[in-house]
């Protein structure tokens, strides 16, 4: 060996011009060649991570502000001449003030609050009301109904400022903005500054964007995208309801029972096929079937959560076949040694072992199928405004709501720029969620999975 | 509270009763995208002002919340369907197949329709119904000839608008505010340009003389929007020779960004809309089953609380929110008072 390997060096000297250290043109372009590759894959790893910080600065920005919210302190006289024209306290009769007749009061409210403020204004309480939501009215009626020893006293309230004044404490609204505005003018401004100066009008964190239902266009500073939140967690329980169960026993059958021939072929290139298919199908598939055909509800999550399961199906299959697959034959062999039979060994011994890589694929499809707004579009949940809470389980499924997804497709939507500021922020509520979720399926996937 | 209680009590899954079909109590409406943001602002109300749930208020457009409405009489169907037109003669006789006979017709204002461009754009000031024509026409009269639309610019179609070239974003036809615009834009400016007789010499019937007014170029300077006013506002942004048509709402609510043109010599707002001085406007009405009224709770003083004073009236919420209010608003709350269905007799 050594003589050979002299003999070839001393071959090779006649043709080598240089040592191993000096590098010859070949080895140059080679080790160019790779450079050039590691390059082009750095470019490549870093577009895409120029465009995910673009992509989440975006969000971030535009939807940080939705999570805090104007508000000021009103100090209302509650006149009992108005709100109990009878004078006798009695529920029926209060209650028959509706939220119009509350408008007065908050009228009268606010001239006192800026008078006290010593701000000189010529605009009346009418124009001054454009500062309030227009649900201070209904806030103050409930108290009221709730509580009628109040009526006759002066009770201050804590009230949403309109979307335009909290656009301007946001930055959203500037002042040359409003001068064709017929919603708020500049003169509102002006009030604005000296009560957010002299305490008072201040922006808190917006518990209501994430536990409150929608409102309607003419106050966005209410909509919140709790209710829709319930839709999509009823959506997502039928879908783990129905496709987990239908899915590991599909896999479990077709990976550990089924006869390998031209069937259970032609299954399988389908299922790879179905994971393939645009979701939009699935929702076409939906309303022909669940709704027009079965005549389940419209906008009900029930009829959402059965099209987002034929949805993720075919992934929970496919993710459940390849942690049964990676369970070692070993493991089915030794069970069956022992005299287990063939369902003993599956059921105690193999689908114990494949069962983080099924939970991590069903967590996967699960998240897929939150953000999924496609079908929903078919069946109605698009276009629905969630302002009811679902009152109990049964409604929950079948009474009409939206899901996250639609709810920040419906705010995009809308014509108030609030709502444009709410849609992003709903959108960081959504991606919460959905690292959430993939952080689970992390977790589950380093504590449990084995390897052979 | 109520949100933290629900959650709680979903955990407790195993609890689900199976008693599916229990009797509605909310009312249930559905239609038209632009009587949407009304409906809902009235359905607000309601709930916040009546021991009745909150109506549930879908949209899906006036052709699908009327088909809807008349697949028939029982609690598993709408009771109103919003409507940004009248209901047409062929949707009563689909109605009366399914046992909808009694409808009750209600008109809740005027809603003005406007055509706005970018706020730093071109001088977009005024226009004529015979502009949007010139521009817009599939096919025009020169000299006798009808030819394909050869005007470029808006120059070409008046010579008082600025050179620069065609860019309009109109309402995609499954909406009802394209009939609104071919009626009284488009077959006005026809008739003012006197293409209408044009095209009659020529030797078109009447009825095709029309169509060939209402027709739209389709080489690319005029671009149906089937979506909602927000992405034509997004075309805009971003076309700075792009004229938008847009609901009077959408566009007071985005003053910053958009200015108004005035049609006809007549600036559009409620008030020229209410008095008739701006031609461009339209009805928006509601439709409901007289059937259902006594039967989902709520029905009918939804209906009325919709059209009383406080709420359809010059001052209320739905005029501030850019609804032109209805002169004859008695008459309507009459009507739905006595449930007076369409048709009179019935």
């Amino acid at each position: 060996m050594t003589d050979a390997t002299s003999q070839n060096s001393v071959a090779g000297n006649e043709r080598r011009t240089s040592s191993l250290y000096t590098l010859d043109a070949r080895t140059r372009r080679r080790n160019a060649a790779e450079t050039r590759f590691k390059i082009y894959g750095m470019t490549a790893v870093g577009i895409g991570l120029v465009f995910l910080v673009i992509l989440l600065v975006t969000i971030v920005r535009n939807g940080i502000p939705a999570f805090t919210q104007t508000s000021f302190d009103m100090p209302v006289v509650l006149e009992a001449e108005a709100l109990d024209p009878n004078g006798n306290r009695d529920p029926a009769d209060i209650s028959k003030v509706s939220t119009f007749g509350y408008n007065p009061l908050i009228e009268q409210a606010l001239e006192r609050l800026v008078a006290e403020h010593g701000i000189e204004t010529e605009m009346s309480g009418a124009d001054l009301r454009k500062m309030v939501s227009s649900g201070a009215a209904a806030q103050i009626r409930n108290t009221v109904l709730a509580n009628p020893d109040l009526i006759g006293e002066t009770v201050t309230f804590r009230v949403l400022a309109s979307s335009r004044v909290d656009g301007y404490m946001k930055g959203r609204v500037t002042r040359d903005d409003l001068a064709r505005d017929k919603n708020l003018d500049a003169e509102h401004l002006n009030i604005v500054d000296v009560l957010s100066e002299e305490g008072g009008l201040e922006r808190a964190f917006n518990w209501a964007f994430i536990t409150g239902s929608d409102a309607s266009e003419s106050r966005p500073e209410q909509a919140g995208i709790g209710v829709s939140m319930l839709g999509s967690l009823f959506m997502m329980l039928v879908v783990l309801l129905l496709a987990l169960p239908i899915g590991v026993a599909a896999s479990i059958y077709l990976e550990e029972f089924a006869p390998k021939n031209r069937w259970t072929d032609l299954i399988e290139v389908n299922i790879s096929n179905l994971a393939a298919v645009p979701s939009i199908v699935f929702g076409i598939l939906g309303l022909a079937v669940f709704i027009q055909l079965v005549g389940l509800p419209q906008s009900a999550p029930l009829v959402g959560g059965l099209v987002l399961t034929l949805m993720t199906l075919p992934t929970i299959i496919i993710s459940t076949r390849a942690s049964l697959k990676a369970v070692p034959p070993s493991i089915r062999d030794a069970a069956l040694g022992v005299g287990a039979s063939k369902t003993q060994a599956v059921f105690h011994h193999v689908l114990p072992l494949a069962m983080p890589g099924i939970l991590t694929g069903t967590i996967i499809g699960l998240a897929q199928a939150l953000g999924e707004t496609a079908p929903l579009l078919l069946i109605g949940m698009v276009g629905f405004i969630a302002s009811n809470y679902p009152d109990g389980i049964t409604a929950g499924f079948l009474s009409p709501n939206s899901a996250m997804p639609a709810q920040i497709y419906e705010w995009a939507k809308r014509a108030d720029p609030a709502y444009y500021e709410r849609a992003w922020g709903g959108i960081i509520v959504l991606l919460l969620f959905l690292m959430t979720m993939n952080i689970i399926a992390i977790l589950l996937r380093r504590r449990f999975e084995r390897r052979w | 509270m109520s949100f933290a209680k629900l959650t709680a009590s979903t955990l407790a899954i195993a609890a689900v009763s199976a008693t599916a079909a229990a009797a509605r109590d909310n009312v249930q409406v559905a239609g038209s995208s632009t009587v949407l943001p009304y409906a809902s602002i009235v359905a607000e109300a309601f709930g916040e002002n009546f021991d009745f749930p909150t109506p549930v208020v879908e949209s899906g457009g006036s052709s699908a919340g009327l088909k809807r409405f008349c697949e028939g009489v029982g609690e598993n169907t709408i009771d109103i369907a919003n409507a940004s037109r009248a209901i047409r003669e062929k949707e009563i006789e689909a109605c009366a197949a399914n046992g909808v006979t009694d409808i009750i017709e209600v008109r809740i204002g005027y809603d003005g329709i406007v055509f706005a461009s970018q706020i730093n754009g071109p001088e977009f000031t005024a226009f004529e119904p015979a502009d949007w024509f010139n521009a817009l026409a599939a096919e025009l009269p020169v000299d006798g000839e009808i030819v394909a639309n050869p005007n470029m610019t808006w120059a070409d179609a008046n010579a008082d608008l600025p050179a620069v070239e065609i860019a309009a974003f109109i309402p995609g036809t499954k909406h009802g505010t394209r009939e609104v615009f071919e009626e009284k834009v488009l077959l006005q400016g026809c008739e003012d340009t006197g293409a209408m007789e044009a095209f009659i010499a020529s030797g078109m019937s009447e009825d095709d003389a029309e169509g060939a007014c209402m027709a739209v170029r389709t080489d690319g300077k005029s671009v149906d929007i089937d979506g909602d006013y927000t992405e034509t506002l997004a075309r805009i942004d971003t076309n700075p020779n792009g004229l938008g048509v847009f609901g009077l709402a959408f566009y007071e609510n985005n003053t910053d960004k958009l200015k108004v043109a005035t049609m006809g010599g007549v600036e559009p707002s409620t008030e020229t809309i209410a008095s008739g001085e701006y031609p461009v406007s339209r009805p928006l009405f509601f439709y409901i089953k007289k059937a259902h009224i006594g039967v989902i709770p709520g029905l009918k003083e939804y209906a009325e609380f919709f059209v009383s004073n406080d709420i359809a009236g010059p001052s209320g919420p739905l005029a501030n929110y850019g609804l032109v209010s209805d002169p004859e608003l008695a008459d309507t709350q009459a009507t739905v008072a006595e449930e007076k269905t369409m048709g009179g007799a019935m």
